[in-house]
């Protein structure tokens, strides 16, 4: 995975609290083999008519979405479906960061291994950028700060073992294999065979 | 004595391979990997691009379920299966397995079934073991005091490579459930008042473990009901203490232990129930005697009231209006009567033979409303002989409804059981997102006995009005 340090970009907002992960990516595009091309999908139920054609009631339709790559959401971003198809298909379409004041458990651990930032920032923030889709923003995984374009600052939580490994590039498959002297006298002396 | 540990602290500790830091996550041993057709090509792939092996072919077992058709001639007959990226799925899975080494039941293997039914059916899930599986609804297996989640395809391939995965240790929370569920009320009306209570995302960052009277007087079955949709509460793991409930389960379950080996582990699971003066991080309290039947009115599982109430109002609320809007329910109407389109009984949380037969306890000897759909889809082929040696199946066709061979079907519409656009679903199932078991279709959340009572009158109907 390739190093994270800076984002600097406008947003786009989809105001819908617990928007779950059925609707970042609807089942019937599961039925695929690899991890790539998802982006299309995105959203599908939301952005296409039944005819396919654009629905042009929905955001990421509209000419100021373009060129967007971060996403603020409501409250409870993510949840549901465990599927890594959606922090893939968000990735795909051009995202690099989340935002919203909650975000599911294993939908962030899915995007922290794939290099898209959940950021979880506080109501006030939050309502600031519901209120003002395209602002330019800028997120700073060194000092893991969020700046509004006013220059406001705020600080957000991050995992601090995933935060280095975005950082450096450093892909977390490799650490847990540089544990296999642990892994093995673990299966040696805890682990019993249950059959 | 040692300071007291809760159920949750018990089976992380004994799963540290190496303890979490500040700077670094712990590295968490797993017990038994579930894998299906869907979130695992990508996991193999990897493998396959970095020349690694399956480190424990063992402890991982393989069935196919979520894009897998419940069409019997699609299984046991000569029909292709209709949906070719679903076909291309299942193909892949074989290869993998075998080129992999693990244990596969397959299209046609008489123990295929849910990966959510079949691990506890075959005594593979058992107390004190951690359990994942590329799927959130892993949380399932807790009723037997696993600590048990689901994991994205990235996490699956290292617990391919390494049986290890990288966590940090969440939060506890006790759901204290006192008193006992009323005749006609079950465990599903039991977690949907508890997700109604806590909110979708209440449980997000905890392990729950459920607990009181109410719990201890359930059978295995509606455990797992419970359990498995802790996530729904937001939490990726729901506990229950294993007890004698849980021992007479699994005895003489052909992957649970055997002989002295059986002696042992009983000894070691006895062990695992949270200390008295345990510490939860947070504590929550309801009352079972207090809890009707329930259903869902809107878009997630949180909107969600008794079968006798209303659909809630609230202003300025534009999000609660989609919802609203999407279901085609309006706020202030009843919600019984609303007339009914689909019934599903199916999916891991209520397919297994006590959720069928209490389903045939409503339809025996009755009919599905005429322009009704019904569609029972047991959790696994084993589940599908038991019914069937004990009649159910000819009570489910004798009231018009379909009987299929088992896998996740319209829980989530992959293999194309797809509830039509703006169609009214009752739905046995875990999900009532938007879309969820097809484009447009409407779902409402019940228990199999209000499912089928809604069956044969048409319309949401209180399942006591039939019993
Ligand atoms: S039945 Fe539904 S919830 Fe359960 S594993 Fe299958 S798709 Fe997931």
């Amino acid at each position: 995975m390739e190093a994270i340090r800076k984002i600097v970009a406008r947003t786009a907002v989809l105001p819908s609290t617990d928007i779950d992960t059925d609707q970042i990516i609807p089942a019937r595009f599961l039925r695929t083999t690899t991890r790539l091309g998802l982006g299309k999908q995105l959203f599908a139920d939301w952005r296409y008519a039944a005819d396919g054609s654009d629905r042009a009631d929905f955001v990421l339709n509209q000419p100021q979405s373009k060129g967007c790559k971060v996403l603020v959401g409501g409250r409870n971003f993510g949840c549901g479906s465990s599927r890594e198809h959606a922090p893939w298909a968000l990735l795909d379409y051009g995202f690099l960061a989340v935002i919203s004041t909650e975000i599911a458990d294993i939908f962030r651990s899915n995007s922290l291994k794939n290099g898209l930032l959940p950021i979880v920032v506080d109501e006030a923030t939050h309502a600031w950028l519901l209120a003002n889709p395209g602002a330019e923003v800028q997120v700073d995984l060194e000092s893991t700060t969020l700046t509004l374009p006013d220059g406001r600052t705020v600080r957000f939580p991050i995992e601090p073992f995933a935060r280095v490994c975005l950082l450096n590039g450093v892909d977390q498959l490799g650490y847990l294999l540089g544990k296999n002297a642990e892994i093995s006298a673990y299966e040696q002396s805890h682990w019993r065979v249950r059959a | 004595m040692s300071h007291p540990k809760t159920l949750f602290q018990k089976v992380w500790e004994r799963h540290e391979v190496v303890a979490e830091t500040a700077d670094t996550p712990a590295v968490l041993y797993i017990d038994l990997h579930l894998i299906h057709e869907v979130t695992t090509p990508q996991a193999f792939s990897e493998l396959r691009e970095r020349g690694l092996r399956l480190r424990r072919t063992d402890l991982t077992l393989a069935t196919m379920d979520h894009s897998t058709p419940t069409r019997t001639e699609q299984i046991f007959g000569n029909a292709p299966i209709t949906i070719e990226s679903a076909a291309q799925q299942i193909h892949a899975l074989e290869v993998n397995c075998a080129e992999f080494g693990v244990d596969l039941l397959g299209l046609k293997s008489d123990l295929r079934g849910i990966v959510h039914v079949i691990g506890p059916e075959l005594g593979a899930t058992q107390p004190g073991k951690t359990i994942v599986c590329g799927d959130s609804h892993t949380s399932t297996h807790g009723a037997f005091g696993a600590l048990a989640f689901g994991i994205g395809t990235t996490e699956v391939g290292h617990v391919f490579a390494t049986q290890c995965l990288l966590q940090r240790k969440p939060k506890t929370m006790a759901i204290n459930v006192k008193g006992r569920l009323r005749p006609g009320v079950t465990a599903k009306d039991l977690i949907l008042a508890i997700i109604g209570k806590i909110g979708v995302s209440g449980g997000t960052g905890y392990v729950l473990e459920y607990r009181g009277e109410a719990i201890s007087a359930l059978n295995m079955d509606e455990r797992m009901t419970v359990c498995n949709m802790s996530i729904e509460a937001g939490a990726r793991a729901g506990m229950v203490a294993p007890d004698e409930t849980t021992y007479a389960y699994l005895k003489g379950r052909p992957r649970a232990p055997q002989g002295a080996d059986w002696e042992r582990a009983l000894a070691e699971w006895r062990a695992l129930p949270t200390d008295a003066g345990a510490v939860f991080d947070r504590e929550v309290e309801l009352d079972a005697a207090e809890i009707e039947p329930m259903i869902t009115y809107g878009t997630h599982p949180g909107m969600v009231v008794p079968i006798s109430g209303h659909v809630p109002t609230r202003a300025n609320d534009p999000v609660f209006d989609k919802a609203l809007a999407y279901m085609g329910l309006t706020a202030g109407q009843a919600i019984s009567g609303h007339p009914v389109d689909v019934v599903f009984i199916g999916s891991c949380t209520n397919s297994r033979l006590s959720d069928l037969r209490a389903a045939a306890g409503v339809l025996k000897g009755r009919k599905v409303a005429s322009g009704v759909q019904l569609l029972i889809v047991p959790g696994s082929q084993q589940i599908k002989k038991a019914a069937e040696a004990e009649g159910l199946d000819r009570i489910f066709l004798d009231a018009g409804a379909q009987w299929r061979e088992s896998g996740c079907s319209m829980c989530l519409g992959m293999n194309g059981d797809l509830v039509e656009k703006g169609k009214y679903s009752v739905s046995t199932s875990n999900r009532n997102f938007e879309g969820r078991q097809g484009v447009g279709a409407r779902t409402l959340l019940a228990s199999p006995i209000t499912a089928a009572a809604s069956a044969i009158r048409g319309r949401i109907t209180d399942p006591r009005e039939v019993l």
